[in-house]
């Protein structure tokens, strides 16, 4: 047993045997290596932060199916760097998933998924994975990665709709999970989130796919007012019984005359 | 180390750390009477001030009758739960029969323990009936330490709600002892209970999901109780 304290608190390296193994607690991924388990140096921990992040991510259940809605930007700090990003991707013909926070990070995650998906494609049955499925996965992955202390930093909405059944999901960095009819994530759980709720709960087998549009779009526009990580550049994917589809880019009408009257720092009218 | 002592303040870095853990809040509650068992929590999952999901059950029903109620970091309870409910399987095709609930007990504190240098953030209760058909509820902290209890709340509203369960359930503010306590009074208090911990507690409120448990088995109510 390794009862030095400057491993204490970290997680046991891969491949040594401890007598306490039996107890470890199987996390879905190896522990890191460290390289300075075992020597006097300080605990390694892979501290990380966002570099290039994508913001909200909306996404809502209506009667026929489920709907995401997310920019396509990807921000370097204040920088608008990437103003075609594709966050909403389609895994599988009946799931999407929507990421905020790193793009590296997400795209890291999209190389998992589709390994994942191309194995169950291997095995040759006509199997597919249902959004449940690519959901739980993708939750252990991330909280796999925390576990290690080594998150991969998006927060992820799971849009879904296979034999009637609707799935919106969330899942985060920490590993944190919950399903809702409505769900946004970063300044759109500030913004768009109270929007969200007061149109679709209670509703949600009475919207028709126009209505949710319509709301996605009402909220997104909303959100590019107040978030300035954001761009009127957006997409928004529909999961309903037909199967996938996402949209092209495209860009939300908004009304800026009234900043003309705007002097100083507030909204003071002549 | 340098060759001299630098006199500069010290530099911290501006960036935070990343930190594994966090708080979804919530409250669990559990009574045991001697012939019964009744589980409760809310089903509000928060962080910070969002509000995540009004319905995240904390309640996890076991594969051998008891209920495990789970509070603290979500991530975290549910894995906790995963293991425990294969842990539970592994024990049925081994030794052909469910594991009873107070070795249920004490192998969720070894494998809360078992995690002593990064410790699963989860309050955890276990309700059930124990080998004679009574019922019996054990708490544990996040490293294992475990507690029998005749009647235990922890999370969020913990300090609102024990004390309340503590005067009517165990008259410990009166002289009088406390009568045999049925099943349907303690669902009563803990329906009480919660909906007065609603009101102060912005972490718990939404639904109330309890579980009662008897020889006879295990039945689920839901009520609501207010969104705000």
């Amino acid at each position: 047993m390794d009862t030095h304290p400057g491993n204490w608190g970290n997680p046991r390296p891969h491949g040594g045997s401890s007598d306490l193994d039996i107890l470890r607690p199987v996390d879905g991924l190896a522990p890191a290596p460290s390289a300075a388990h075992g020597s006097s140096a300080l605990p390694v921990s892979r501290t990380q932060q966002p570099i290039v992040t994508g913001t909200s991510v909306l996404g809502i259940k209506y009667k026929d199916g489920v709907m995401l809605a997310a920019d396509t930007l990807a921000s370097y700090g204040s920088l608008a760097q990437i103003r075609d990003m594709k966050r909403l991707v389609a895994f599988g013909d009946h799931t999407v998933i929507g990421a905020s926070g790193d793009m590296s990070d997400w795209q890291h995650i999209q190389h998992i998924l589709n390994d994942c998906i191309i194995d169950e494609y291997a095995n040759g049955d006509g199997h597919q994975l249902h959004p449940a499925h690519i959901f739980e996965y993708t939750s252990r992955v991330m909280y796999g990665r925390r576990s290690q202390v080594n998150p991969l930093w998006n927060s992820l909405v799971v849009g879904g709709f296979r034999d009637g059944k609707h799935f919106l999901g969330y899942v985060d960095l920490l590993g944190t999970t919950y399903q809702s009819s409505t769900i946004a994530t970063g300044y759109g759980s500030y913004i768009a989130q109270p929007l969200l709720r007061k149109q679709v709960e209670g509703r949600e087998d009475e919207l028709t796919e126009a209505d949710a549009a319509k709301i996605l779009d009402e909220s997104m526009r909303v959100l590019f007012y107040r978030d300035a990580r954001s761009l009127n550049k957006i997409q928004r994917a529909t999961i309903n019984p037909s199967g996938v589809s996402i949209t092209e880019p495209y860009s939300l009408q908004t009304e800026w005359s009234f900043a003309e009257g705007i002097k100083g720092y507030g909204a003071i009218y002549e | 180390m340098e060759a001299f002592a630098s006199t500069a303040p010290v530099r911290v870095p501006l960036e935070h750390r990343f930190s594994p853990y966090t708080d979804n809040g919530g409250t669990t509650l559990a009574v045991a009477g001697s012939d019964f068992c009744v589980i409760a929590a809310d089903t509000r999952q928060s962080e910070g001030y969002n509000i995540n999901t009004r319905y995240s059950p904390k309640l996890y029903p076991l594969s051998n009758g008891s209920v495990l109620a789970i509070g603290g970091m979500q991530a975290d309870a549910s894995t906790l739960a995963k293991r425990v409910e294969q842990r539970l399987e592994w024990y049925q095709f081994k030794h052909d029969k469910p594991m009873n609930t107070q070795a249920v007990a004490h192998m969720v504190s070894t494998m809360l323990y078992g995690k002593r240098f990064f410790p699963y953030f989860a309050w955890v209760t276990i309700g059930g009936m124990d080998e004679n058909g009574n019922g019996c509820v054990f708490s544990f902290d996040p490293v294992g330490t475990i507690e029998k209890h005749l009647w235990q709340c922890s999370g969020s509203s913990s300090k609102l709600i024990q004390p309340f369960l503590d005067s009517q359930m165990g008259h410990k503010h009166e002289l009088l002892p406390p009568g045999e306590l049925t099943a349907q009074r303690a669902t009563l208090l803990v329906k009480d209970g919660f909906t007065s911990a609603t009101e102060r507690d912005i972490y718990t409120g939404d639904f109330l999901e309890i579980y009662t448990i008897t020889r006879d088995g295990r039945t689920r109510e839901l009520i609501e109780l207010k969104r705000d």
